[in-house]
């Protein structure tokens, strides 16, 4: 039974990580880049949670809302400062450097606003919990609901992109910007839709992480927003379904690891994931190989 | 006397300015106009400034962006304090010690560099990036579940804590898990710190004014164009990396044989190292040897003299690189910069006349 238990531990925490991952994957397919201040966007989202409900006494439901709103403004504002002007860089590097400039200064921020201490943070899920096979499985609330929401947010975005004229821009300005232009679309304006999603999702994300494991302080976001990323590379950076399916193995990855092999190396098994699929399979599991045209 | 070339003239400001910060550092301390405070940080510095000018070899000349630097130091670090310490009774005279244990990590962190270097340079930019950050994760996480003890058997080795070593009586834990190393001798002095950053600039300038200097920077301006005129992409790519990895080994020795205790924790060997390195380079330019040093001196001093902004340091360090980036890169602002810099107006008057 233990088993049956580490694997929906690991899809609960694959669920978090696939709902950063798709944020990730969405930004990285269409701006090209690679937002690493997106781990450190779900941590203030959790704060702001986190403050609506003790301080506001808003409903939990409430507050998720306002933290959704709040990151999708945060990561708008973000993309119009720090990369926009950075879009056409002679170096690919400059909008890395400065994404990497943008997490720290988001952890930086929240050290001082919210101090370096650990904050418990109170589950917002309403669900109770479910015993399976005679008592000897539990199924924590919040797990439901993590797992839910990772496939309503799923099939929720595939139907966006396929079904809208927005998605549809998405993925023209993802094949290629310039022809997009000048399609008529507004290519400015579809990159920082993108980056909306991404950081509502983040806001969401980080609700669900911290309900299942409550305990947030400045840094909370930095490490899964950096295996979220390797969950995209592993599903094929640009792929929804990849972001979600890498992002679920690498959970269930994880909390295997931590369970039988060892708890202090579950981070360096994570990693190692990374570095096996890049050096295998470079475009991820549902990633198309792109050829480079000389 | 032969004319000296520019690169050559260059290259001797640097050096010099390295002597005269030295001069200046020693008039001070043996004045008594330093605090202790400060005098603590000298060692450090020297360290830094090392991890500044080999990441900007990676950077700035490789055109790769490497965020496991803090990892290369980590290996070097760890290596040159075990050797220390096995060698405490051994080889009494710290000096030659001291010279081996340089040597010991920096090649322990070089051969680690090449290892990593492999595969990881099969990637570029983002994946680059993201991978050499797993890679520093990597190392540290793994200092930190090994345990090495020594008795008159040899040397013991373990993953999960110092009983299951076995050592026998008498035996001595070397590598304590989290706990690190402790007792390493404190071999390192300003003068040795100094010296070596000398050795690194040496070898970091004569290396980007060599061949296969010019063969990296090639490559960093364009890979295909490089490898179409018969450029050993892999080979050059290594190369760099590695230097620059047995570099930042060096500047690992100089700082665990400062400390009493040296563990591996994210603050000094983790990402936030990698990064506060990264700030250094970027704020003294990419790919200006010069500029890291500056900015590794005046970045780890200034927090120190504005005392009461200690708070705001990491906050400062953020705010200093999405501007450097903006203000360098961004298109708009180097258009900006053409047009109202001192040099176009002057140029502009000229034509008027």
């Amino acid at each position: 039974m233990s088993f049956v238990s580490y694997l929906i531990n690991g899809v609960s925490l694959g669920s978090v990580y696939a709902i950063i991952a798709l944020g990730y994957t969405m930004v990285y397919g269409i701006a090209k880049m690679l937002n690493f201040a997106h781990g450190d966007v779900i941590m203030i989202g959790a704060y702001v949670v986190l403050t609506a409900i003790t301080s506001a006494g808003m409903p939990p439901a409430a507050a998720v809302l306002a933290a959704a709103v709040f990151c999708t403004v945060l990561g708008v504002t973000i993309e119009r400062i720090a990369y926009r002007p950075l879009r056409n860089a002679a170096s690919p590097l400059a909008v890395l450097i400065t994404a990497i400039g943008v997490s720290y200064l988001l952890q930086n921020v929240a050290l001082l606003i919210f101090g370096a201490n650990t904050k418990s943070f109170t589950s917002v899920v309403p669900i109770p919990a479910v015993t399976l096979a005679g008592g000897q499985l539990t199924v924590s609330g919040e797990t439901i609901m993590t797992i839910g929401a990772c496939i309503v947010i799923m099939i929720g975005l595939t139907l966006f992109i396929k079904k809208t004229k927005a998605g549809q821009a998405m993925l023209a300005v993802s094949e290629d910007k310039g022809a997009a232009q000048l399609m008529g679309i507004n290519v400015n304006g579809t990159i920082a839709l993108t980056f909306a999603i991404g950081s509502a999702l983040a806001a969401v994300a980080g609700v669900l992480l911290c309900s299942a494991y409550p305990t947030l302080t400045p840094y909370t976001g930095s490490m899964p927003g950096i295996k979220a990323f390797v969950a995209a590379v592993f599903g094929g950076i640009g792929s929804i379904p990849g972001a979600m399916i890498g992002g679920i193995l690498l959970g269930i990855i994880e909390v295997f690891g931590k369970a039988y092999i060892s708890s202090q190396m579950a981070d360096a098994i994570v990693f190692s994931v990374l570095i096996v699929v890049l050096i295998v399979r470079p475009a991820g599991i549902l990633g198309k190989n792109i050829q480079e045209k000389v | 006397m032969k004319k000296m070339s520019k690169t050559t003239k260059n290259n001797f400001v640097t050096y010099l300015m390295v002597i005269l910060i030295y001069a200046a550092a020693q008039t001070m301390a043996v004045s008594g106009s330093m605090s202790s405070l400060m005098q603590g940080l000298l060692v450090p510095l020297c360290a830094y400034v090392i991890l500044a000018v080999s990441l900007n070899l990676t950077v700035g000349i490789l055109g790769e962006l490497s965020l496991g630097h803090a990892g290369f130091m980590c290996v070097g670090a760890f290596s040159s304090a075990f050797f220390s310490k096995c060698m405490v009774e051994t080889i009494p005279a710290a000096g030659v010690r001291f010279i081996l244990a340089i040597l010991i990590g920096a090649a322990s962190a070089g051969i680690c560099g090449i290892l990593i270097g492999i595969p990881v340079l099969r990637l570029k930019g983002d994946y680059l990036a993201i991978v050499t950050l797993a890679f520093g994760e990597i190392i540290k996480n793994i200092v930190n579940i090994l345990f090495v003890g020594k008795d008159s058997n040899g040397f013991h080795f373990s993953t999960k804590d110092s009983l299951s070593l076995g050592l026998e009586d008498g035996g001595k834990v070397i590598i304590n898990g989290p706990q690190g190393i402790t007792g390493t001798p404190k071999d390192s002095t300003f003068t040795i710190g100094i010296i070596l950053i000398l050795i690194s600039l040496f070898i970091i300038l004569n290396l980007i004014n060599s061949r296969s200097g010019r063969a990296i920077m090639a490559i960093r301006d364009n890979r295909i164009a490089a490898e179409s005129i018969g450029i050993n992409i892999t080979k050059y790519k290594l190369m760099a990396f590695s230097v620059s990895a047995a570099l930042a080994g060096v500047a690992g020795v100089i700082y665990a044989h400062n400390l009493a205790t040296l563990t591996a924790q994210p603050k000094n060997f983790g990402y936030n190292m990698s990064i506060m390195i990264l700030v250094f380079v970027v704020l003294g330019g990419i790919g200006n040897i010069r500029g890291s040093i500056i900015a590794a001196i005046v970045l780890t001093l200034l927090p120190e003299l504005l005392r009461g902004l200690n708070d705001y340091r990491m906050l400062i360090y953020a705010v200093v690189l999405i501007v450097m980036m903006l203000f360098n890169w961004s298109p708009k602002a180097i258009e900006w910069r053409e047009k109202h810099s001192l040099k176009s107006k002057f140029k502009k008057k000229a034509e008027e006349v």
